[in-house]
Parts: structure tokens; C-alpha cells; sequence
């Protein structure tokens, strides 16, 4: 049978360029807005400002890896930040030394350090596992299960909060183990060193690099996401494939959480609040499409780095907070709007 | 400019369109005579749609002029095409399904009433409107009725009032009979002979050679982008039509067919859906090397039959065995360790995953064999397999790592046929795989029906193109609201008798 395809022509620079533009936009912006707060204070390039910039979005980075997963279902989970915050106070409030005098638990032995961090990672994934549980079986939308979860763990958080002798007050005293983690690097002390969250939230990175890119797990996800009803036909296990991401997800929450009170040194049941929004938007910046079906982990790495750096920066060279509050949803709204323009244009 | 020939209606002169890197028209014709219906055909890709975007204000032509009625024209946008007497019935329907028929009608221009400075919608003369429409073109539709609840015919005959309403001169309808039955391809005829009388030019795009030849006055061909000619239809055979559009002697439709069907593989019996109006009491036998057609008007419930096979559907009754075995199957998941592969009808809506590579769209159903126990995926594998059945069913994508939306229809199908090859099927079912697929692409997804035939597979085809069904087809079972009416052999059927049995229940 003859060929009857056209046969396309080597394009001109000019396209390639703007094609190349399109695809990278996100990290030409990033550089170009640390251009631009240098421009303002050439002080901000030093190396101590990167290092406090990537402790302070390592546990950002480990919840919109989460957030970014879900999104690529085509799904959204609100519950992110107050799941955060149970987490938080959970571990806190296990953690304490023995020597401080409001402890959450007066008469608790010291802990192997394992088992406060792992049992609010483990209600953390359960939660992850009832949201997906909820949306597969039930067919409850997912705005709407994680609706619901957010309000009912922020409740749950705060009876847990408000017992007695506790009644509500900051979690406080904190172990060193425990808060050394949060807080502790690798190598002589200085801007070089290697802060153990920073490591974390890189390795979680790659895992789920992995887990997206190489696993019939991440395959699954990004095909439930681009054709929901494609997949199922596939006979692939929609219901428990998403029970799957929902519990991932939970599972990174709750990691993030443990490493908020070891990095802040305390919890109380507000922690983690409105995180969910912060991560959503880093994600869609970093191209996580919200219909389901595309968004990579660089993608999402960079979104939190741009948000990253407008915070850092921007009170670094002094701009009202207010103002930054005004930069950060033109830039959650242009990206959005760059990234479907780039789709509409190819026809 | 107004030198035109008042002979046409439309004039469409030496139309050229580039896109980067591909040229889509290359100085296309196309003249329109009034009162006629005018067949545009052509494979995929052959530039059909580009024309009647160009037309109908959605892309504007790099070159070339277009004259309606003598004068010259060029829209920006499909509102001033509407405005100006051009109307498009598109392949794919889209109607808002929770309003009624006569708000989807009026969508845009709906009738007004003033009250003082207020103006508000005036349904009594909508639907007064609309109801003296649909009887002027005898079609009975309720202009009150919900759309979700009206069948795909009646959404394209409401679709057709529509361009109707808007007093349009030149109606373009893409596919129009691609999802409807043959009654009710011989209404969208009456129509469209009513419209004809009326001085009404049509531009007809399809893939039917029967029904171009039946209904249509003129007929242009074109083939990659390029004009071939246009012809009267009476001037016209099946044979030349299709020669003229691949370039090239395709003297039979279909490939030489010599499987043998053997033993029996797959038996159903007296399967019954939990829905009383859907299927009852069907049952066949299937053997290996054979293939099954399954015939029947839209609505005989072919599609819900094959689904609750496959697990995708409910079944109350009735029992499936494969290898006289009896098998349980409540999902996808269970009919693929049956070694059941589904090609499900709508390619878009539950075949494609439009976000997805070719290479990925490819192995999406057979992960399992190409990972670990840990789950971790072996690309080297899949490459190999991808390749390998991209090259087999002459998939045209410029590497496998393009977007599958990017191809066209008949090449997303043959990437799906390759999804479900790669699961290595014994049964394998495909509804409708050469719905809106060109004549080529057509050839070839037979030409595969037959050779997996001829490895001792077996296959059904659900088919609503008779010659389809009796080209393919080693038996035909042809169901009827639910029932199935009969089995015919390839050597007893024609279309007569396939008719008959399904409208037996009707």
C-alpha cells in the first residue's frame, strides 16, 4: 500500500524556538525571576538564601508530589493541609521530653523515635485509603469526599488537641532526636551543608519519579486520568488503582507533617491549614493539567520552587506581603491560562 | 468579482491551506450547483475537513477565493457562515442533553418578549417555531422533550431543523449516517430530498459508496490535499469511486478469505441482561478460526451484548463457557484472563486515552507482562512488541512517542487493534472497527480480521454496513430488541434476509 503521509519539513528556527519556549516556559520564568530580585538586591545570590529557601519547601515539595498525583487522576484533595496538621500534632504530642512541664502525655515512657513517626504515618494512609475508598466505590466526587475529610480531620485534630491535660495549649519540648531531623545536616556547619529534610524531600523525589515514570502503578495513574473509561475497558482496576494514589497521597501528607513539627520544633491542631491550596497551585504551575492525565514530577518540583522564591525573595528585598499575595495568583492564573493557550494554538 | 457563474451556488476556486510542515489543501476546487446534493469524498486525511473548515469560517484559506451565489465571501468565524446561509451537521454531535429540543434549536437566538425595558425569553414562540419546523420537514420530535432521551437519528434530525431554521442554502453534513440504522438512513433520504426539492444544496461527506451513489447529484474526489475531479454520480461506479480516491486498482473491497472455522471455543447461553429492556435469552456458539457477525438495527442491543461479555455490563441469566469450561466474568479484568480482547465502539470515548503516547496507548492493556512482580516496567520490551505491531498494522505516526490525538481515526483504531493483539486474545470482539475509517484503513483492519482468523482466533464483528457484515462474516447473528432473531451462514445470508430478522421483534 503506497504512502499517502505528507511528508513534514524540517521547521524554521524561529518555531522551534517559541515550540521549545512553550514547553520550558516554567523554568525561564523561575530564572527570570531570580534575575529580577537580583537586579534588586545582589545580595539575594548568596548561598546561605538557597539553602533556607529549599528547608523551607522541602515539606511543600513532599505534599504537592501528593497533591500532584491526585491531580493527575483528574481527581483534587482538599484534605491535604489538615492532614498535615494531624500528623504534626500526632507525632508532637508523642515527642516530648521528659523533662518539659506541660507534656501531652505526662506519663510516657520514651519511644523508639520509629514509632511516633510511623503511627501518624499509617492513620495518615488510612485517611488516603478511606478518601479513595469513598470516590472509587461510591462514586463520590472528589471535591466533595475531600470536602468532608478536611472538616472532619480538623475536628478530629482538635479533640485530640484539647485533651486534658493538654486542653488545646502548643505542643512544645520537643526531643533533639526527633527535632534534629527537622533541623540537622550533613558536613561543617555552614551554607554547604546538606540539611537532612532537604535530602528527604529528595528522595521522596525520585521515588516518585519511579513510581510515575516507571512502575505499571504510574501507568495506570496517568491512563485513569486521560481516559477514565479507556482504562477501565483496559481492564485495568480503576477503583483499586485510585484507592492506591489516594493512599500514597496520604501517606506523603502525613510525612510532611512529622517533618513540620520536627523542623518548627512544636505543633498545635492549625498547622498544615490551607496547605492543600498552596500545593495545588504549584502544581498547576508546574503543568499539572487539572483534567486528569498529564503532569510530571519536574514539573511539579519547579512549581514549588517558583513559590519557593517569591516568598523567600520578595520578603527579602522588601515588597508588602500584600503585594506578593497579588503576584502569586497572577502568576497561578497566567500559567494556567499559558499552558491551555499552548494546546489551543496547534490548530 | 462578481464574473461568477450564476450556475453554482457555491464556488469554492483553487483553495491552498499549509499548516507547519504539512500542506492540508494544495489549489482545491469545489462547485456547488443549486438544489443538489453534492458528494465530497476522499480517505482520511485527504483534506475533506480542511475544505469545510475553510468554508465554514473555522481556518482561513492561504489562497483561493469562494463565491456564494456570484459573490464573494470569507467568514471568520462559523457565526457570519450561519448568518450568511451555511449550515454544518457535524460527524460528532454535541447538543446540551439536559435542555430540551427547542432551547438546543434556538440556542444563542432565542425569541424575545419586551416588558417595558426587560426582555425576556418568549417560549410560547419557540416552541410554536419549532413545532411548524418539524412538521414542515415531517420529522416527529417533541420540542419539549429532554435530548438526553432522544436516539442519535433523532439528535441529527433535530440538528437538521436547525440548519433549516436558520433559512441555510448550503447544508453540510459530515458522516450524517455513520450511527444510524438503515430505516433510518432511508429518513435522513426523505429529508434530504425534501430539502433538495427546496433548492437546497447539500455537501454530503461519506465513506459510503452505496449511499453516494444513491442520493447524491455531483461528486468531487480528492486525495492528499489535492482535487481530483469532480463527476457526475450516475456517471459513477463503486469501483471507479474508489480507485479515483486511493490512486491506485483496489479491485475487491475485501482481502481473499480462507480461514477454516474448527472446533468450538466459546459458548453463551441464553445470557439475559438485569435490564428487562436490553438483552434476553441469546445465545451462540463461537469456534475457533471463525469469524462472527453480529447484524441488527440500532437499539437490536449488539453493543450491550458483547459489553456484558466482557464483563463491563450486568448479566441476571444465562452462562458463559469457554473451552467447555463455565467462566464468571464481572470486569474487564476477568475477560482478559479469559483471553477476551474488546474493541469497544466509541474510540473516543472508551478506547483512546488521548493524553497518552502511541506507545503508550499500545502496552496500556498489557502491563503486566511487561513488568516485574515489583511492578517496575521493562521498556526495552515494550518497544520491541510496540514496534513490531506498529510495523504490522502499518500504523502512520511519525514516532511512537507522538500524542495518539494527534492520528487520524483509522490510525488510532489500528493502534487500539494493536492494544488488544499485544494481550494475545483467543476471543476477540470488535464493535463497529471501521466506523468512520477510510477505505484503506478498511482494507487492512480485514485483511487482520482474517489472518487472526487464520491463526485459530476467533473473532466477532459487529457491523451496521451490511456488505460489511456479509464481507466479513463466516456466520451472521442478527439480534432484534434484545432477541436474537437467527443465524445466518455466509453462504444462505443476503442483505434481504438479514433485514427481515432484524426487524422480526420490532
Amino acid at each position: 500500500m503506497q504512502n499517502t503521509q505528507a511528508t513534514p519539513t524540517q521547521p524554521p528556527f524561529s518555531v522551534t524556538a517559541r515550540k521549545w519556549m512553550a514547553e520550558n516556559a516554567i523554568y525561564v520564568v523561575l530564572v527570570f525571576l531570580i534575575i529580577g530580585i537580583a537586579a534588586q538586591d545582589i545580595n539575594f545570590l548568596s548561598p546561605n538564601n538557597f539553602r533556607n529557601i529549599l528547608i523551607n519547601i522541602s515539606t511543600r515539595v513532599i505534599i504537592a508530589l501528593g497533591a500532584g498525583a491526585i491531580l493527575i487522576t483528574g481527581g483534587v484533595d482538599l484534605s491535604a493541609g489538615r492532614i498535615v496538621g494531624l500528623a504534626a500534632v500526632l507525632s508532637a504530642s508523642m515527642l516530648q521530653t521528659p523533662e518539659y512541664s506541660r507534656r501531652f502525655f505526662p506519663d510516657l515512657p520514651q519511644l523508639p523515635l520509629i514509632i511516633p513517626i510511623l503511627i501518624p504515618l499509617i492513620i495518615s494512609l488510612i485517611l488516603g485509603i478511606v478518601n479513595g475508598g469513598i470516590i472509587a466505590r461510591l462514586n463520590v466526587p472528589p471535591f466533595i469526599t475531600t470536602l468532608g475529610m478536611t472538616v472532619i480531620v480538623y475536628g478530629m485534630n482538635s479533640i485530640y488537641f484539647d485533651l486534658p491535660p493538654n486542653s488545646s495549649q502548643p505542643i512544645g519540648g520537643l526531643r533533639p532526636d526527633f527535632t534534629n531531623i527537622g533541623t540537622g545536616f550533613i558536613g561543617p556547619n555552614g551554607p554547604f551543608s546538606l540539611p537532612y529534610i532537604v535530602i528527604i524531600a529528595v528522595i521522596v523525589s525520585v521515588i516518585t519519579w519511579v513510581l510515575f515514570n516507571q512502575t505499571t502503578f504510574g501507568k495506570n495513574m496517568y491512563a485513569i486520568g486521560g481516559n477514565r473509561e479507556a482504562a477501565k475497558v483496559s481492564g485495568i482496576n480503576v477503583g483499586l488503582n485510585l484507592i492506591g494514589i489516594y493512599a500514597f497521597a496520604g501517606a506523603l501528607y502525613g510525612l510532611a507533617g512529622v517533618l513540620e513539627a520536627a523542623r518548627t520544633g512544636g505543633a498545635t491542631n492549625n498547622y498544615g491549614n490551607s496547605y492543600e491550596l498552596d500545593a495545588i497551585a504549584a502544581c498547576v504551575v508546574g503543568g499539572v493539567s487539572t483534567s486528569g492525565g498529564i503532569g510530571t514530577v519536574p514539573g511539579i518540583l519547579a512549581g514549588v520552587v517558583i513559590f519557593g522564591v517569591i516568598n523567600y525573595g520578595l520578603t527579602f528585598i522588601g515588597v508588602n506581603p500584600y503585594w506578593q499575595q497579588i503576584i502569586k495568583g497572577v502568576i497561578i492564573v497566567g500559567a494556567v491560562a499559558f499552558d491551555i493557550a499552548k494546546y489551543h494554538r496547534k490548530k | 468579482m462578481t464574473q461568477n457563474n450564476k450556475e453554482y451556488m457555491l464556488e469554492m476556486l483553487h483553495i491552498s491551506k499549509s499548516f507547519p510542515g504539512v500542506k492540508a489543501l494544495d489549489d482545491v476546487t469545489l462547485r456547488v450547483r443549486p438544489g443538489t446534493v453534492h458528494a465530497l469524498m476522499g480517505e482520511n486525511g485527504a483534506g475533506k475537513s480542511t475544505l469545510m473548515k475553510c468554508l465554514f469560517g473555522l481556518y482561513t484559506p492561504d489562497t483561493g477565493e469562494i463565491y456564494l451565489n456570484g459573490q464573494a465571501i470569507q467568514f471568520d468565524n462559523p457565526r457570519q457562515a450561519l448568518d450568511a446561509g451555511i449550515s454544518m451537521i457535524h460527524q460528532e454531535l454535541h447538543p446540551i442533553p439536559h435542555r430540551n429540543v427547542m432551547e438546543n434549536m434556538w440556542l444563542g437566538r432565542y425569541p424575545q418578549r419586551k416588558f417595558g425595558p426587560i426582555s425576556l425569553v418568549d417560549h410560547a414562540k419557540m416552541f410554536a417555531d419549532t413545532k411548524k419546523l418539524m412538521d414542515d420537514l415531517q420529522m416527529e420530535i417533541n420540542p419539549k422533550t429532554r435530548v438526553g432521551e432522544l436516539s442519535v437519528s433523532h439528535i441529527q434530525s433535530m440538528e437538521i431543523a436547525k440548519a433549516v431554521s436558520y433559512n441555510s442554502k448550503i447544508i453540510i453534513m459530515d458522516e450524517p449516517t455513520s450511527s444510524l440504522t438503515e430505516t433510518e438512513v432511508a429518513h435522513l433520504f426523505r429529508i434530504i430530498n425534501g430539502l433538495r426539492a427546496k433548492g437546497v444544496s447539500i455537501i454530503y461527506i461519506s465513506h459510503k459508496m452505496e449511499e453516494i451513489l444513491q442520493i447524491s447529484d455531483d461528486v468531487t474526489i480528492m486525495r492528499d490535499g489535492k482535487h481530483v475531479g469532480t463527476w457526475l454520480a450516475k456517471e459513477l461506479t463503486i469501483d471507479l469511486i474508489i480507485n479515483r480516491m486511493v490512486g491506485r486498482d483496489l479491485t475487491h473491497r475485501f482481502p481473499p478469505k480462507n480461514n477454516v472455522p474448527a472446533q468450538t471455543l466459546m459458548k453463551v447461553d441464553k445470557l439475559t441482561s438485569t435490564f428487562p429492556k436490553s438483552f434476553k435469552n441469546v445465545s451462540f456458539e463461537l469456534r475457533r478460526g471463525e469469524v462472527l457477525g453480529i447484524g441488527g438495527l440500532v437499539g437490536a442491543q449488539r453493543t450491550e451484548l458483547v459489553e456484558a461479555i466482557f464483563g463491563l455490563r450486568s448479566v441476571a441469566s444465562g452462562t458463559i463457557t469457554i473451552n467447555d469450561q463455565p467462566v464468571t466474568i464481572h470486569s474487564p479484568v476477568d475477560a482478559k484472563r479469559h483471553k477476551i480482547a474488546l474493541l469497544t465502539e466509541e474510540r473516543r470515548v472508551s478506547g483512546i486515552i488521548p493524553t497518552m503516547s502511541v506507545h503508550d496507548n499500545t502496552i496500556i492493556a498489557n502491563l503486566k507482562k511487561y513488568s516485574n512482580r515489583f511492578g517496575f516496567i521493562n521498556y526495552a520490551l515494550c518497544r520491541k512488541d510496540v514496534d513490531e505491531n506498529i510495523a504490522r498494522l502499518r500504523v502512520k505516526t511519525p514516532t511512537v512517542k507522538t500524542l495518539i490525538a494527534n492520528l487520524s481515526g483509522g490510525n488510532q483504531q489500528k493502534v487500539l487493534l494493536a492494544r488488544w493483539l499485544l494481550t494475545e486474545p483467543d476471543v476477540l470482539i470488535l464493535d463497529e472497527p471501521t466506523r468512520g475509517i477510510d477505505v484503506g484503513a478498511k482494507f487492512e483492519i480485514y485483511s487482520l480480521i482474517f489472518e487472526l482468523a487464520n491463526m485459530g482466533k476467533a473473532v466477532i464483528v459487529i457491523s451496521s454496513e451490511m456488505p460489511e457484515l456479509l464481507g466479513v462474516s463466516d456466520r451472521i447473528l442478527v439480534m432484534s430488541m434484545g432477541q436474537a432473531a437467527g443465524i445466518l451462514n455466509r453462504q444462505d445470508a443476503d442483505q434481504e434476509k438479514i433485514m427481515r430478522l432484524a426487524t422480526q421483534f420490532v
